[in-house]
């Protein structure tokens, strides 16, 4: 063990204060509040809202599926966009703000040892900017025609011609508003994160020493910042075509036998952006999933993370890998082989980032003292999760595969499995850990049991037969298939039973939401530090912590993020803000 | 995707070299308590404003780096036909390159403390900056007049998309230049004037050199440039 504290003991933490801004009315502290902790339940309560409306949509299109012709208000035009909707809003308005605008607003401060976001005022702005996006995009349900039903990938030419739901209606113009609105908000937010991590940390919290949820955050941040601008690129260049009549993305084409004033523009090149924001995007949405995955594992295992080292550089390295696999969504759209083979490589080459962190995790749980707690329960079922999921990206991540399972419902089953149930299962997990934090109070126990369950088990019902029938060829975003010799009658049952199996996986959603909301006041005192946990978040004054955190003097931090059942120790963990030096040698030999 | 794929190749350097400085071979779990050591993984001394600001300006190269690349891909279509640039944007180019040196002379006078020139260099700076936007608004009008209109060719939308966009972050700017040159009338402290200034000075630079840069992209000279590269290379 190696004491690096000099002997004249420890200046107090010398970082200049930081101007806080002092809330002086009701609505300066609660509405357009400048602090980082109000905005993250904003964010989080105003993405969970927008996702129970993508929750009702996919009910909606399962209503469809599994049981065709027996809704007639579900015509084609409205299972289109249900589907566009749905896919939209769960990728960017949910996860995406859930995670950097929600727990990254919420940890980053209090994690790092910061009195607050290192400019408050845009911040706040951030949140109302999202807000904005959030209700253009839900006035689209209302405008002439409905929203767009291009899919959420929004391919041109059809996103904006007539043939499709909203194309020559409002519902294009909206949803591209809506997303230019999000990305100019994420980038307010994104900007705090980045620069609270690199300027707002406290004495002693070296970036080595940081909590791997923070670590997640933030490489997701910059990860997000350097691709949300492909999108806003793609989304500003196609509202021109639509509305001004460019020829950017759109070919000479001709529409009812007219023929377009379009020409020559190349759809291929809207592929391109759109893709090189939207495979970053998957892992803009992983990484906070792992970072906090690793917390919650080595907290509620009662053991230090495994290869912390290494789990930052995976991390790391995941991100700078994700730029450079774009095209793999892309292989059947006639690229040329060298070019296919090259994507094919880099995706495949993720796996080994991917896979050191899961066999620390795994390693992490080996003769833990692993405590089945809520939060532990998804964690593990994470990982099952995300291995799962992982495992059929292997077959579409190689060309030749990949061509024919192409637009099939295994490539459905696919993404939800890795980029849906996964990182979703965290969210729960997270929620369940900094619940406590938050409101003072522990998410009752049984429901939060009945909860983990009926998610876990009912999302492998749901999408472990969509497998299955990809396998068969069936063909994803078809509003009906009835008539095609592919339904075979036993699809058709499959269909029916994922169908109700998502009812009740939805049901036990509405649960959590009450418990939610049924806890703040009934649920047990949870004390500051329910968990026993390390990090600084769980060392605050008050609980919930007051504005500004720490109180008078901010903590300094003299160990890393992870001292667990540290022998000789008086207690299972050591806070990082705890002086002195603990237990024998743990030298290497 | 070239361009951005360099773009992104300078970005990761950065944050290699930031990284490199943080310690990523050290091994937390055995060093414990604060120490002088461990300063030196802290925080930037720079002040936070230019961190966030530097961070800002990674974001619109990136923004910019993707118009290009999408430019070039689009270029590549036969029906691309480039439009005469018209001379003003000589001129436009000169009052910029004016108004940043204005700005740099700004921050050296903040430095010293001389508050009347950084008045005056505020004010010559905001002056400049309409000038060129009003120059742009100009040209754009010159070239619908010609018959060069925004959806007749893709040469002439992206001109226009590409202008358009740079001229947006003029007008950003000249809102922080704005409070800042509000700030130097009514008094605001020394230190924070200057970095104000300072801060509007760097993006001021910044933003001329996306605009040198995408006035050699729509003048064709860096489609040139990039096939000398390319025959080079090959």
């Amino acid at each position: 063990m190696v004491d690096i504290t000099p002997a004249d003991g420890i200046p107090p933490a010398e970082i200049a204060e930081v101007e806080l801004y002092h809330p002086h009315s009701w609505w300066t502290k609660y509405v357009f509040s400048q602090d980082a902790k109000v905005i993250a339940i904003q964010y989080s309560a105003t993405a969970t809202g927008i996702g129970l409306v993508a929750l009702v949509l996919s009910w909606l299109m399962r209503l469809q599926l599994g049981f065709p012709g027996t809704f007639d208000f579900i015509t084609p035009e409205a299972y289109y966009q249900f589907i566009t909707m749905h896919g939209m809003i769960m990728v960017i308005y949910l996860l995406t703000a859930l995670f950097l605008g929600g727990f990254g607003n919420y940890l980053i401060p209090l994690m790092v040892g910061a009195r607050d976001m290192v400019f408050p005022y845009v911040n706040m702005l951030s949140y109302w900017v999202y807000l904005l996006a959030v209700l253009v995009l839900v006035s689209s349900f209302f405008a002439p025609g409905g929203p767009t039903g291009a899919g959420w990938t929004l391919y041109p030419p059809q996103a904006i011609m007539s043939g499709t739901p909203g194309g020559q209606d409002w519902g294009i113009i909206l949803m591209l508003s809506s997303l230019i609105l999000f990305i100019i908000g994420f980038t307010m937010g994104g900007l705090n994160y980045v620069v609270t991590v690199l300027q707002g940390r406290t004495r002693g919290m070296t970036m080595m020493r940081l909590p791997l949820t923070v670590w997640g955050i933030f490489t997701a941040t910059v990860m997000a910042l350097l691709a949300f601008p492909a999108l806003f690129v793609a989304c500003v260049m196609m509202l021109l075509d639509r509305v001004l009549g460019t020829s950017f993305f759109m070919p000479a084409i001709s529409e009812m036998g007219a023929q377009l004033q379009h020409n020559g523009g190349s759809p291929i090149l809207f592929q391109h952006l759109f893709w090189f924001f939207g495979h970053p995007e998957v892992y803009i949405v992983a990484l906070p999933a792992f970072g906090i995955v690793s917390d919650l594992i080595s907290t509620h295992a009662r053991k230090n993370i495994f290869g912390y080292r290494m789990m930052v550089w995976a991390i790391v390295g995941i991100g700078a890998l994700s730029f450079v696999v774009w095209a793999h969504h892309m292989y059947v759209s006639g690229m040329h082989p060298y070019f296919g083979f090259f994507f094919a490589t880099t995706t495949l080459i993720i796996a080994i980032p991917t896979a050191i962190k899961v066999y620390n995790w795994v390693l992490t749980l080996w003769r833990g003292d692993i405590h089945l707690t809520i939060p532990m329960l998804f964690a593990l079922a994470f990982i099952v999760t995300f291995v799962n999921g992982g495992l059929t990206g292997l077959f579409l991540g190689n060309v030749v595969v990949d061509v024919p399972l192409s637009d099939t419902m295994f490539v459905v089953a696919h993404f939800h499995m890795v980029m849906g149930v996964a990182p979703i299962l965290v969210v729960f997990g997270a929620i369940y850990h900094w619940y406590p934090k938050a409101t003072g109070r522990m998410l009752n126990e049984t429901l939060g049991r009945f909860h983990f369950w009926v998610t876990f088990l009912g999302a492998y019902l749901i999408f472990f037969p969509m497998h299955y029938l990809g396998l068969m060829g069936i063909p994803r975003r078809y509003a009906e298939l009835t008539d095609m010799t592919i339904m075979t009658e036993s699809a058709h049952h499959l269909n029916s039973f994922i169908s109700i199996m998502a009812f009740i996986v939805g049901f036990a959603q509405m649960v959590f939401l009450f418990n939610l909301i049924w806890s703040i006041r009934h649920g047990r005192e949870a004390g500051g530090n329910p968990w026993r946990a390390t990090t600084l978040e769980w060392q605050t004054p008050q609980t919930p912590p007051a504005h500004g955190n720490f109180g008078k003097d901010l903590p300094i931090v003299y160990r890393w993020a992870y001292d667990y059942s540290v022998p000789g120790a008086k207690e299972d963990f050591i806070p990082q803000n705890m002086p002195g030096s603990f237990g024998p040698s743990r030298e290497p030999a | 995707m070239s361009v951005i794929i360099v773009f992104l190749l300078v970005i990761a350097g950065f944050a290699g070299w930031w990284l490199s400085h943080q310690g990523l071979m050290t091994k937390p779990w055995l060093e414990q308590g604060v120490a002088s050591d461990l300063v030196g993984f802290d925080r930037s001394g720079l002040p936070t404003a230019k961190i966030g600001l530097g961070v800002f300006l990674a974001v619109v190269g990136c923004l910019f780096a993707l118009f290009t690349s999408a430019y070039f891909m689009r270029m590549a279509v036969s029906d691309w036909q480039p439009l005469p640039l018209p001379r003003l944007l000589w001129l436009n180019t000169g009052v910029l390159v004016l108004s940043s040196i204005a700005l740099q002379c700004t921050s050296v006078a903040a430095r010293r403390g001389q508050i009347d020139t950084v008045r005056l260099g505020l004010a010559v700076a905001g002056l400049t900056a309409l000038a060129f936007l009003i120059g742009q608004l100009m040209a754009w009008r010159q070239l619908t007049e010609d018959g060069y209109l925004l959806s007749s060719n893709p040469a002439n939308s992206f001109f226009y998309l590409i202008t358009g966009m740079h001229g947006l972050h003029i007008v950003g700017g000249m809102v922080g230049l704005g409070r800042t040159t509000a700030g130097a009338w009514s008094g605001a402290r020394r230190e924070r004037l200057r970095l104000g200034v300072e801060l509007c000075a760097m993006y001021w630079h910044f933003l001329l050199f996306v605009w040198l840069a995408i006035f050699a992209l729509l003048a064709g000279w860096a489609a040139t440039f990039i096939d000398i590269c390319r025959q080079l290379l090959t």
